[in-house]
């Protein structure tokens, strides 16, 4: 009998990559070292790229028509908006004009406000929304019987909600952080769902041959296989919540972000709502990619098989 | 074929899906009764909702509000598909002109359209205008998103066969990329209709009533408006009914939507 | 007859009851004018008309058969995947379905390889191998671990362990499934072509690698596939299904003895039955062809 082993291809040369991540003697800390020279071999080529200047010109040219509308040529309805000049100056003086820059305290406040009633909301929604989409995707019975009543809510908008919420709820921040729970947890739990019975069924079906019971089905294969599609669900969920937030701030509210920007409006103090609007596509871009980063971290299984170039 | 429809609907109604359904929903309303019946909550009962709904369907400014809300929604949203398609398109195709407008794009999408509002009305010289900008803006970016996503995952087998039959570059995004987008336009224009609803809404609250009143100007009305002015006027049911009825309106839009873009994809049907 | 090597067979006594897992694992299946139909009785595609088989234990069986043309159906029945809507199919004497129980549970002793793969890409290799007896309650975690390191190494994956599926090829992906089911010692392997999806050099590997699966473990395999040189190659005997509805047309006693190697495929007597092959499936595939059978 011909001695098999020798004869199939070690799985590096199989692979044909260099940094194959096979187990080694030095183990986890070499595995490190040579994600990190990965990634420093990924910035150098992006910076080789057109990229980066592509985007600098994209800016610039963003930046730029903004700047000459409203600073330079005044052309008619620009010249009532605050120029970039002015926000910038606004926003890093020690003294504004407006009362607000990045030296007040006030503005972290208003910051710290919306992203604790955001984060408190997005908790809530995800406990709830990922069990009960995981529910709705495993279990046909429980589907067909709650899945219509919860289609039979979702097209109303968060934000018809407000009214009901303040008569609903006591106090001004309860009604707020329960419209932002809504609309992230129907994302939530539709998303969820919808991981679920998007798992290819021969993964399930091979977990039943194996042996596995129901139960055991549903924690080894299920909730795995639906993380790559929950987390994505996740991150729409946080840009969905800060909509919805922002607005229920708009309305009802003091303090946070939506309401310094509806305020400055009222009281015609235009750099500092242009100020609240940057800030604004800032937190909620950090949040959403905290998520996404997140996400990564715990599929690492994910990430991993993307960069073989998501090969079956 | 009509008889093909009687029965679907025929086989809809005698399957337990449909009832047990049926059953929960049933279920909910009658919990919904009995909570506001107790007076646990001052949510009123759907029993009075209904009977306001009623009273509702027959006075002309209940519509008059359907119809603004409407024309508002629609004009966002036609603008964000005329001005979105294209430029999703042209971002797919041209590399350079993705790497100079995305960053931008991506860098102003995490502002919610409301955000918006206190600026678009400092800009547009009506409030009309400033409203369907915000409508505009929150359907765009889904709009744009898809189209993306879209053409980049046209399977490239496609290209290369176009290509070794000698098709000019017109002629393949004339015949692929066009065709092979529509799909995900679908997707996003149904999300799109969907979030300029969400936005709407907020709009005609904000600018038409809101802790910041001044706001207010000659435009007002719609159904956002017409919730936030039951509220105000202290009728709750009507509070419901509104609720209800942009739920209606955005499930209408949404299906027509749908619908049309199963007509405008014949080959998409026996997936 | 084929000429196996002794099997672990014992000779079974009329009356005598199918021994379970005392040891021996036979495997051995019939399948008895079944008939499966889809949707309803007039208006519905029966798949699988009257068809009955003999999968004798501890060999290979091959089917093969235009696309579509039912052969999945069989497998998914006797996995338990899909009922039947009439016929019998017993496994070593006790039945899986029949009339009264339409519709086996799936489980280890009927393991199936999936065209596409199922390893689980969220778990690593080792934890892949490891499920079957640790969920099953029969190992514990660390003795599971062991018996897959074993059985990895035993097949020349040892190197993998720690890898997650969506690294490796997929050649190693259908051998390490093979690994996986193999711990469980089921009494038959169910492969849903499974090596529809790889390139022809890795085929030929994979062959070899599960002849020699098949002759340190001699487990009753039930193998789908369309590509006929496989089908000879692998298989004791093969089974040629008529398109839609399946049936078996034709049945091939493959007299190449075990072990084989790849200078089988150059041999006169292979050519001979690829011959007797290819002009059966021919025959059926242009029927189905004609019918419109859409590929799967």
């Amino acid at each position: 009998m011909v001695n098999r082993e020798a004869s199939f291809p070690t799985p590096q040369a199989s692979m044909g990559l260099a940094d194959a991540p096979a187990a080694d003697h030095l183990g986890q800390r070499s595995e490190r070292a040579r994600r990190f020279e990965k990634t420093l071999y990924r910035i150098g080529n992006w910076v080789r790229s057109p990229r980066p200047y592509l985007m600098v010109l994209g800016f610039a040219l963003f930046l730029g028509f903004w700047y000459l509308s409203v600073e330079v040529w005044k052309l008619p309805r620009f010249s009532q908006m605050p120029g970039p000049t002015t926000v910038i100056r606004e926003w890093l003086s020690p003294d504004p004009t407006y009362g607000l820059s990045a030296y007040s305290p006030e503005y972290y406040e208003h910051i710290w406000v919306s992203l604790r009633r955001v984060s408190v909301a997005f908790i809530l929604a995800t406990f709830t929304g990922v069990p009960l989409g995981l529910y709705l995707g495993w279990s046909q019975l429980f589907k067909e019987y709650v899945f219509p009543v919860f289609e039979l809510l979702r097209p109303i908008p968060p934000l018809a909600w407000v009214p009901l919420a303040i008569i609903m709820f006591q106090g001004s921040e309860t009604p707020i952080i329960f419209l932002t729970f809504l609309a992230s947890f129907y994302a939530t739990t539709l998303n969820t769902m919808l991981g679920v019975e998007s798992i290819d069924v021969s993964f399930v079906r091979a977990a039943y041959c194996l042996g596995a019971k129901r139960r055991q089905v549903f924690w080894h294969v299920v909730v795995p296989g639906a993380m790559p599609f929950i987390f994505t669900g996740l991150q729409i969920s946080v840009g969905v919540a800060w909509f919805s937030l922002v607005a229920a701030e708009m309305v009802s509210g003091q303090y946070g972000l939506g309401y310094l920007i509806n305020t400055s409006y009222t009281m015609v103090q235009y750099p500092t709502m242009v100020i609240g609007m940057i800030t604004l596509g800032v937190v909620g871009y950090v949040t959403s990619a905290g998520v996404r980063i997140l996400g990564n971290y715990l599929m690492q299984w994910r990430a991993r098989e993307l960069a073989m170039g998501g090969d079956r | 074929m009509p008889s093909f429809r009687a029965a679907h609907i025929y086989a809809l109604v005698a399957s337990t899906k449909f009832w047990r359904g049926m059953f929960a929903t049933l279920i909910f309303i009658a919990v919904w009764e009995i909570v506001s019946g107790i007076g646990l909550s001052r949510i009123p009962a759907p029993s009075a909702v209904a009977l306001t709904f009623n009273d509702m369907m027959r006075d002309p400014s209940y519509w008059f509000s359907w119809y603004l809300s409407t024309k508002r929604v629609f004009a966002g949203f036609l603008v964000a598909m005329l001005v979105g398609i294209p430029l999703g398109l042209a971002m797919a195709v041209s590399r350079t002109f993705y790497g100079i407008v995305f960053p931008v794009f991506e860098v102003l999408r995490p502002i919610p359209p409301l955000a918006w509002v206190p600026a678009a009305i400092i800009f547009w010289p009506t409030q009309e205008l400033s409203i369907d900008f915000v409508t505009f803006l929150g359907a765009f970016y889904a709009v744009v998103i898809n189209v993306i996503d879209g053409a980049q995952t046209i399977d490239v087998r496609y290209f290369q066969a176009a290509r070794s039959m000698g098709s000019s570059s017109w002629d393949i995004f004339r015949r692929i990329i066009l065709p092979g987008t529509l799909p995900s336009v679908l997707v996003g224009a149904t999300v799109g209709i969907g979030i300029a609803w969400a936005v709407v809404v907020a709009a005609e609250m904000i600018s038409g009533g809101g802790s910041a009143g001044s706001m207010g100007g000659a435009a007002g009305g719609g159904l956002g408006f017409f919730i936030w002015n039951s509220y105000v006027g202290g009728s709750y049911t009507q509070i419901v009914v509104g609720m209800i009825s942009i739920g209606i309106a955005g499930y209408i839009s949404s299906a027509l939507i749908r619908k049309a873009g199963e007509l405008a994809t014949p080959w998409l049907r026996d997936q | 007859m084929s000429t196996l090597p002794e099997t672990r067979q014992a000779p079974m006594m009329p009356g005598e009851p199918a021994l379970r897992r005392s040891g021996s694992r036979k495997g051995e299946i019939h399948i008895r004018n079944v008939v499966k139909i889809y949707g309803s009785e007039e208006s519905g595609v029966r798949a699988v008309d009257d068809c009955s088989l003999d999968v004798p234990a501890g060999e290979i069986t091959v089917v093969v058969g235009p696309s579509g043309c039912g052969k999945t159906t069989l497998l998914n029945a006797i996995a338990g995947f899909h009922s039947i809507t009439s016929g019998t199919i017993d496994l070593d004497g006790e039945p899986l379905c029949g009339p009264g129980r339409l519709k086996a549970d799936p489980g280890p002793d009927r393991i199936v390889v999936f065209q596409n793969g199922a390893l689980f890409p969220w778990k690593t290799i080792i934890e892949n191998v490891a499920f079957g007896p640790i969920v099953q309650g029969r190992l514990s975690r660390k003795q599971g671990y062991e018996k897959a390191r074993a059985m990895l190494a035993e097949a020349g994956l040892r190197n993998l362990e720690d890898s997650y599926p969506g690294e490796i090829s997929s050649g190693m992906r259908r051998r390490v499934e093979i690994v996986r089911a193999l711990m469980n010692e089921p009494k038959i392997l169910l492969l849903d072509e499974p090596y529809r999806a790889l390139d022809s050099l890795t085929k030929s590997v994979m062959h070899e690698a599960l002849l020699e699966t098949f002759d340190r473990n001699q487990v009753t395999i039930f193998f789908i596939t369309h590509d006929l040189e496989e089908a000879i190659f692998l298989g004791h005997r093969v089974a040629i299904m008529t398109t839609r509805p399946c049936r078996p047309k034709k049945i091939l006693t493959v007299d190449i003895p075990h072990p084989r190697d790849y200078s089988v495929l150059t041999a006169k007597r292979f050519r001979e039955y690829l011959d007797e092959t290819i002009a059966a499936v021919h025959e059926e595939a242009l029927k189905a062809f004609a019918a419109g059978e859409r590929e799967r």
